[in-house]
């Protein structure tokens, strides 16, 4: 195994941190669509690459690699960065 | 309006060993919700200095039993949760879970089929809850589960999904990709795309297909897939990793 497959195998998706997208957003983001600012493709959060093992979640495009999300927890609340994202609809 | 997201606290109603490395613990929850097939709990463990680890569990159990949700644990020997789950919890205990949470891996009777259900390893749990609740919901669209483990002793749920296989419309696959016992019938390599055209063909290209398991086995499923014909709208994956511990 060599460090890309490591971190192949490290990689999870957005549905792994559903729960923490609910409590930020207030909504099941799994289904939302959304897209990359950094390539334009289209995707649904669930499907964007996760990587977790960090002191906060990244969500990357899973067609070009871009960051699209950032999301750390701190004692005193949350921080989302979401620059690499042009827009997410949320489904009612 | 859909009730906020809270944690709640979960009672061990029930431990069962599944392989060597994968228990299922049934939770009994005071909160307890109809969730959908494919859908996970988040499970956090407090220690007495206040670290808390957090970690999401696929749902194992159909949302046909109500009060109680089976979570089916692979144990990690790094992790920091499966190995508490495997070698400290006992029936009775308290856990602290939310959910059910995700919406975008999930399959219900109404959603239709084919069903086309590919696993790696314990990737099979959230394809274990839509296969449970076809079963109870009656529904009779065609399924065939392709499932890849190690050894034969690594599959989870085996007897069941032989028995669920006995009913009318659903027919299992099994891949064994490092040893096969005396006189193996099925496949004993890894899953490549001639493996996907013979299981998924007689469903045709109107497929709806869940993926789930390791990031390689999902990716190489979800591109064959789509070039055997599916629309990739009907392709879901869901990367069920070994940091999912």
């Amino acid at each position: 195994m060599n460090d890309n497959d490591v971190v192949r195998d490290l990689t999870l998706d957005g549905n792994a941190v559903a729960g923490l997208l609910e409590e930020v957003f207030g909504a099941d983001m799994t289904t939302a669509d959304g897209e990359c600012a950094h390539c334009g493709s289209a995707n649904a959060v669930g499907a964007l690459r996760a990587y977790t093992r960090a002191p906060g979640v990244v969500l990357r495009c899973p067609a070009c690699g871009g960051v699209i999300a950032r999301i750390v927890q701190t004692p005193r609340g949350t921080l989302v960065d979401l620059r690499g994202a042009a827009h997410l609809a949320v489904r009612r | 309006m859909r009730r906020p997201l809270e944690w709640q606290i979960a009672t061990v109603k029930a431990i069962a060993q599944e392989t060597a490395q994968v228990k299922t613990i049934t939770l009994a929850l005071p909160g307890w919700t109809a969730h959908r097939a494919g859908q996970h709990y988040d499970v956090r463990l407090t220690a007495a200095d206040g670290y808390q680890a957090q970690r999401s569990y696929s749902i194992a159990s159909p949302p046909e039993r109500p009060g109680e949700v089976d979570l089916t644990v692979e144990r990690i020997p790094d992790g920091e949760v499966s190995p508490y789950l495997h070698d400290v919890l006992v029936v009775g205990d308290a856990v602290e879970v939310r959910g059910p949470v995700g919406g975008y891996f999930v399959w219900e009777a109404s959603s239709g089929g084919p069903l086309l259900l590919v696993a790696g390893g314990s990737g099979v749990v959230p394809l274990m809850a839509m296969l449970r609740h076809r079963a109870a919901a009656g529904a009779k669209v065609p399924a065939r589960l392709l499932y890849s483990s190690r050894t034969l002793e690594d599959v989870i749920y085996r007897q069941e999904l032989e028995a669920l296989a006995s009913r009318d419309g659903l027919e299992v696959f099994h891949t064994l990709t490092r040893g096969q016992p005396k006189g193996w019938t099925g496949y004993a390599r890894r899953i490549d795309q001639p493996m996907l055209a013979e299981v998924s063909g007689p469903l045709g290209t109107a497929a709806l297909a869940f993926i789930c398991g390791p990031t390689a086995l999902v990716e190489t499923t979800a591109s064959a897939l789509v070039q055997l014909g599916l629309p990739q709208e009907r392709v879901r994956t869901e990367r069920f990793g070994p940091t999912g511990t």
